[in-house]
């Protein structure tokens, strides 16, 4: 018999990884109820919650029941991701993370059709982000959600917030009613660079249109690679634009829709603007520019080609130094600081990069 | 091979499953109707307990249209990125032509596992599966590895 060989990334312990993507849930599906006033509760009760899609209460497609790893559902039968305790001995403490950004997606405030009830849903998620995960566990940091279909209340929230260092980040949805990039979400640009927060875009949303490109998917395999797709559509909407010459200094981490399509996005959009630059004549350089400078992209779910070498390359291209780790606990499709760059060569330092030192460089965490 | 006892018969009753010990590593075992089965307890993937996974039958088509749900329980789907091995020889569902696959002599045996540095090191050529043969001696359960 031959003994296997067991060996594990060394993460190391001491500098500690810094988690990208932790998905905070509710207790039950009311958890946050009583962080709305109640003129919004009573609101909740008699009209609900409308997304912007033709599934009155559910996701286009089911994900493998809850969409989380199995091992994460609290001893009680409770939700994985819902109890801080449990969140801490299994996924900061067991893992080495040193500073999480939660990235709340239920309920979600941002695709809500009601713009008052979505503006109250928001600061209700940011307060119980606080509340019940920020401030009893100082690794843990929150994402302002933001009611991003009426720009100027989002603007007027992230001004509000802005000294607050328990918000990292804005959160919006990629999959807005309108490509991001159309200038009537500018005021929410416009005051995320004034405060020096990034835009942080996790995949999802309900844009009132159809996951991919070309209608409803049949299957959840097709559904769920839709997200690379829409963050395609996205980062295509920014640029041409001109969202970054009207606010050079601002920066948009893109999460959980991969980076590996970025070459061939870039090199595309380079070879065409050549062309077409007339069209589009406030754009004073070529796509590809914008995009090495104003984009960082968080590694869950890391691509797994069958040559290692190949994202290697990949990430040169993209920057090393735009790379950060994510691990989208509790989430099934979850990646590993321990095992998830194993297969990739790269140096010491690098690594330290993905798995720390880059997004410390970002959000400068205190 | 030597063998271990790791656990009384009843403290493995059908559909029960029990996380052991063998000679420092850590070894899932499954009663699946009345049959034995130990892998151990690593997916090849990334490294999940195994013994925290879902066991599924194996789905089977012949082509777009026909589905047939075969051999329930006999699948075991890693707790994490769902995976799936089949518990009698170890080997990746999805792709068993690419895994080495072990067999043994013994009739109750099963196999999965995994090591993360085989992977980072490339090939899935290298996900290796070890299952380990099991069998009831009185009131023991037998582990052989």
């Amino acid at each position: 018999m031959t003994e296997l060989l067991e060996r594990e990334t060394r993460v190391d312990a001491a500098a500690g990884v810094i988690d990208c993507d932790i998905h905070p849930n509710p207790k039950g599906p009311h958890g946050v109820l009583p962080y709305l006033p109640e003129r919004w509760q009573e609101h909740l009760k008699r009209f609900g919650s409308h997304y912007r899609q033709p599934f009155a209460s559910s996701l286009p497609y089911p994900r493998f029941g809850d969409g989380n790893r199995l091992d994460t559902k609290l001893p009680d039968g409770g939700y994985g991701g819902s109890d801080l305790g449990f969140m801490q001995k299994q996924h900061l403490d067991g893992r080495g993370i040193a500073h999480g950004i939660l990235q709340p997606l239920s309920p979600n405030a941002q695709s809500q059709r009601n713009l008052a009830y979505a503006a109250a849903l928001s600061e209700a998620v940011n307060a119980w982000q606080l509340d019940a995960w920020v401030d009893p566990e100082p690794r843990l940091r929150a994402s302002l959600v933001v009611p991003q279909e009426d720009a100027q209340a989002s603007a007027r929230m992230i001004e509000k917030n802005a000294g607050d260092r328990r918000f990292i980040q804005v959160a919006l949805c990629p999959r807005a009613f309108e490509p991001l990039g159309r200038q009537r979400y500018w005021p929410i640009f416009d005051a995320a660079a004034e405060a020096g927060l990034p835009i942080g875009l996790h995949v999802g949303g309900f844009s009132g249109y159809a996951d991919s490109g070309s209608g409803w998917a049949s299957y959840y395999l097709e559904d769920h690679h839709s997200n690379t797709e829409s963050m395609m559509a996205l980062v295509t909407s920014l640029v041409l634009e001109g969202v970054f010459e009207a606010f050079p200094t601002l920066k948009i981490v893109l999460i959980e829709g991969g980076f590996v399509w970025l070459p061939s996005l870039a090199w595309r959009l380079d070879k065409h603007w050549k062309t077409l630059k007339a069209e589009v004549p406030h754009l004073r350089r070529a796509p590809s520019e914008y995009i090495r400078q104003h984009f960082w992209y968080t590694t869950q779910p890391i691509d797994e080609p069958a040559k290692p070498q190949h994202m290697r390359e990949t990430m040169e291209w993209v920057g090393l130094d735009r790379i950060l780790f994510s691990t989208d606990y509790p989430h099934w499709d979850y990646d590993d600081p321990a095992t998830a760059l194993n297969r990739i060569r790269l140096s010491a330092e690098e690594r330290h990069g993905i798995l720390r030192g880059n997004a410390q460089a970002l959000f400068g965490f205190d | 091979m030597a063998e271990h006892r790791v656990c009384r018969v009843e403290e493995l009753p059908e559909g029960g499953r029990r996380k052991v010990s063998v000679k420092g590593r850590d070894v899932a075992l499954f009663n699946v109707r009345g049959e034995l089965f130990a892998i151990l307890d690593r997916c090849p993937h990334a490294g999940a307990s195994l013994c925290d996974g879902q066991l599924t039958g194996l789905m089977h088509s012949e082509g777009p249209g026909d589905y047939r749900l075969t051999r329930e329980g006999e699948i075991l789907r890693c707790p994490w990125h769902r995976w799936e091995f089949d518990l009698r020889t170890g080997k990746s569902c999805a792709e068993p032509n690419r895994i080495f696959v072990r067999t043994y002599a013994v009739s109750v045996a099963g196999g999965g596992s995994v090591s993360p540095a085989e992977v980072a090191e490339a090939p899935a050529e290298q996900l290796e599966t070890e299952t380990f043969p099991v069998h009831v001696e009185g009131h023991w359960v037998v582990v052989e590895a």
